[in-house]
Formats: structure tokens, C-alpha cells, sequence
């Protein structure tokens, strides 16, 4: 069993165009920095990406969607992120706006092995057009399929060799769920340490959803909204 | 004297509860947390994946793996927990947060929500709250009486797309506190010196108006 492999340009040199890919985290927190790096040197193109945000212009997805590479962006949140808006209103580039646990559960449901999951989020609004209703007790429900993703990128904290993963704070999010859900699942972690040096109570990801893993390097992790308070 | 943010924050944050867990919106909604009454002990839930949530941190102290669902650097309290995306909406589904505060660009007098997309004109996307809309068994809205162009944002209908429908079950703007009840918006208090008339020409929707209406303790 061979998973760790040598870098991101590595980790991700079999993906090609018109792939579609996970990428974990939530605005630009615990999001996959290396491999969307190393995208950016790929040649590769009309990518379908499933991520909770497009980054910032600058930084994260936002480099991706400056070069152009995405032809579809699935994302609950478009926020802050100019260009990202721009090309959704310009419709330059394909944009599914879903609700943001729905995003999570279509991904949980892809690792959890089930097809479909009801939710009653976005029911009467217009994320319901085209979806089957189901009534359970007094309230309705919209049929939600389980993602499918050829890769899925994700940032853990702490990984070891046979691919177990650990996250930090609220860097976990969506990285856990998509390391589940992708049918080839890539993890950078900031830390990679030999099998048997994580405790078992402690990991998040079992090995067993990876496929590879890599050492990361050169993290800027950068701080959309810088908030602090008075020293009292 | 219509109520500034803050005090739209503070009339909100006398609807809580002790043993509360309460999810905050972006804006005012955020700003609830400040306002917390004495003697009370509410959980901070972030649909991003805490429950606990701190204040802002010391400078310098700042984590760029802890932020809440505004993106904005928090810190943690004992007893915090942090979780995945999908069990963080399974509590949020599940009804387990008995209180949700979101601001909105328009509540219908059925308590429909329109709070995520101006067609043709912008698209912050829906993030979390039209998952919590649809679950969150008392959803309150902070959000102010018109917009910009001075037209009422409280409406017979809801003319942006929806958020979700029939969820909102109480509205504090900077004139009034209001629920919405079958048969329209219910006048409960009006902000100190704001008159019945005042809200009744701002409000498009059904206003329904009771014997006398109490000014707002702020």
C-alpha cells in the first residue's frame, strides 16, 4: 500500500479536463492550497468544481477561475468574491447555487454509500424546480442525489502514511465529507507522520476513504476577515 | 427616535432564553451576541462547525483555522466543540437550535423570506439559511423597515426569490417589533416615538394593529 506520494503536481497529474473535482473548506479556511496550486501550472481545463465557496479573486478557487479553467461551479456562496459574480451574471460560467447542508449532505451521502437524502431545505423556492416533493408527517421534503466526483481535494491538519486524517477547528468543515465522497481522494496535510504515530480515538478520516496523501508546503492561510478585540 | 443597530441587537437578544443554542446571521444578527442579558447562558451555534463560539480574539492571537460562518476570527469557550459541514446542518435539521437570527431583503405577511439573490443585479448565494429557515423552529429577522430606495421591505408578497416560506415568526426593525401572525403583521411595540402611523406607511404588508401598542423598552 503505497499513498504518499512525493507533491501536489504529483498528487494531481492524472486529472484531466472536463473532470469534476471536490474542494474541501469554507471561504478560505482548511481549503486544498497546494493542489489548487498545482492546477494552475495543469493543463487543464472546463473543470466542474463542488466547493462551498470560489475563494476570493486572489486566492483559492478565484485562481482557477481567473485562468479560466472552470466551466461549472457548484457552491453555495458566492459573497465576496467579485470575479466570481461577474462571470455567474455575465453567464461566461455555469453556476449551481444549492443550499449550504445540502452541499454537506450530498456529500455525506456519497461516503455513506446512499443515493438520496430528503431535505426540506429550499422547498417553495426556486432550488425546489425540477426536484421530487415527498411529504413525510406535516412537512415537505426535497429528493437530494448523493454527489459524484471524480477527485476530491482536501487539506487535513495531521495525516499519516496509510492516509488517516486529522483536522483543526473549523478547518474541518467540508474536508471531511468530500474525502469521503470522491472517487479518488487526494489530502495535503500540514503534517505527515508515519502510520501508527496518530491516536485511533483521535482520527476524523479513516485511511481507508484516501487514495493519496502528500506533505504540504508553504501554507499562507490567509484571514478574509481579520477580527479582534481591545487588549482590556 | 427609530432604533439604531445596536439596539435592534439588544431588543433581540431579550428574546433569548437561558439554555438556549442560537444561530447568528451576518449584520446585525452578529451583533445579538453582544447583548447577551445577565444571568443567562445561550451556545453560539456556526454553521460552518461550532458550537461555542468565542469572542473575537486578542490581536495577534488571531487563527486562520477559526472563524465563524461570517469568515470573520473568532475564538472558543470551554465546553466548545467543532464538527463537520453535515452534522453541523444535522442539528440545524434536526431542531436542536432553538433560536435563529438572519437579516432579509424581504418578509412577505405569511413570513415567506427573500434574503440571497437580486436577479440580474446580484447573488450572494444562499449559504446556510435556506437550510436553516426550513428547520429552525423560531426564526426571528433583524432587518431594517425599507430599503435604501425607502420602498417597505415587509410585503403582502415577496417579489425576489424566496429564501423559504412560512418560516419567520417575528421581525425587529428600527420602528417596530412585529409577529407574523394569520392574519398579517401583528404590531407589538413600536421604537420610542415612532407612531402607529409611522410603521402603518412603511409597512406594504397587512398590519394588524390592537388596542394600544407599547413603545419598545431600549
Amino acid at each position: 500500500m503505497k499513498k504518499v506520494v512525493k507533491n501536489a503536481d504529483e498528487a494531481i497529474a492524472d486529472i484531466r479536463s472536463g473532470t469534476t473535482l471536490m474542494l474541501g473548506g469554507f471561504g478560505l479556511c482548511g481549503i486544498p492550497e497546494n493542489a489548487i496550486e498545482a492546477l494552475t501550472r495543469a493543463d487543464v481545463k472546463e473543470l466542474t468544481c463542488i466547493s462551498n465557496n470560489a475563494g476570493v479573486d486572489d486566492f483559492g478557487i478565484g485562481l482557477l477561475l481567473q485562468q479560466k479553467k472552470v466551466r461549472k461551479m457548484i457552491a453555495s456562496y458566492v459573497g465576496e468574491n467579485a470575479e466570481f459574480e461577474r462571470q455567474l451574471l455575465s453567464g461566461e460560467l455555469e453556476v449551481e447555487l444549492i443550499p449550504q447542508g445540502t452541499l454537506a449532505t450530498r456529500c455525506m451521502a456519497a461516503g455513506y454509500g446512499m443515493p438520496a437524502v430528503f431535505t426540506p431545505a429550499g422547498v417553495g423556492t426556486e432550488v425546489a424546480q425540477g426536484k421530487e416533493v415527498r411529504r413525510f408527517g406535516d412537512k415537505d421534503y426535497l429528493l437530494e442525489y448523493a454527489f459524484e466526483a471524480d477527485f476530491a481535494l482536501v487539506k487535513a491538519w495531521k495525516g499519516d502514511t496509510a492516509g488517516n486524517l486529522v483536522f483543526h477547528a473549523t478547518a474541518r468543515n467540508f474536508n471531511p465529507l468530500m474525502a469521503m465522497a470522491g472517487k479518488v481522494t487526494i489530502a495535503e496535510v500540514e503534517e505527515l507522520v508515519p502510520v501508527g504515530q496518530l491516536n485511533p480515538d483521535e482520527i476524523h478520516t479513516p485511511g481507508i476513504y484516501v487514495h493519496r496523501i502528500f506533505q504540504g508546503v508553504n501554507y499562507e492561510k490567509r484571514i478574509e476577515q481579520r477580527t479582534v478585540r481591545a487588549k482590556a | 427616535m427609530a432604533l439604531t443597530k445596536e439596539q435592534i441587537a439588544r431588543r433581540i437578544a431579550r428574546e433569548l432564553q437561558d439554555g438556549y443554542y442560537v444561530n447568528l446571521g451576518i449584520g446585525i444578527p452578529t451583533l445579538v451576541a453582544n447583548y447577551i442579558p445577565e444571568g443567562i447562558e445561550v451556545v453560539l451555534q456556526s454553521e460552518n462547525g461550532l458550537l461555542g463560539m468565542g469572542p473575537f480574539p486578542l490581536e495577534g492571537e488571531e487563527d486562520p483555522d477559526l472563524i465563524n460562518a461570517g469568515k470573520q476570527t473568532i475564538t472558543t469557550l470551554p465546553g466548545s466543540v467543532f464538527f463537520d459541514s453535515a452534522l453541523s446542518f444535522g442539528m440545524i435539521r434536526a431542531g436542536k437550535v432553538d433560536l435563529t437570527v438572519l437579516g432579509a431583503m424581504e418578509v412577505s405577511d405569511q413570513g415567506d423570506i427573500a434574503n440571497w439573490k437580486i436577479p440580474g443585479k446580484m447573488v450572494k448565494g444562499m449559504g446556510g439559511a435556506m437550510d436553516l429557515v426550513a428547520s429552525a423552529r423560531n426564526i426571528i429577522v433583524a432587518m431594517m423597515h425599507t430599503n435604501p430606495k425607502g420602498e417597505s421591505k415587509l410585503l403582502p408578497a415577496c417579489t425576489l426569490p424566496l429564501t423559504g416560506i412560512r418560516c419567520v415568526k417575528k421581525i425587529v426593525t428600527e420602528l417596530a417589533v412585529l409577529d407574523i401572525t394569520p392574519e398579517g403583521f401583528l404590531l407589538l411595540e413600536r421604537a420610542p416615538g415612532v407612531s402607529v402611523e409611522d410603521i402603518r406607511s412603511r409597512t406594504a404588508g397587512r398590519l394588524v394593529v390592537k388596542g394600544e401598542v407599547p413603545e419598545m423598552v431600549v
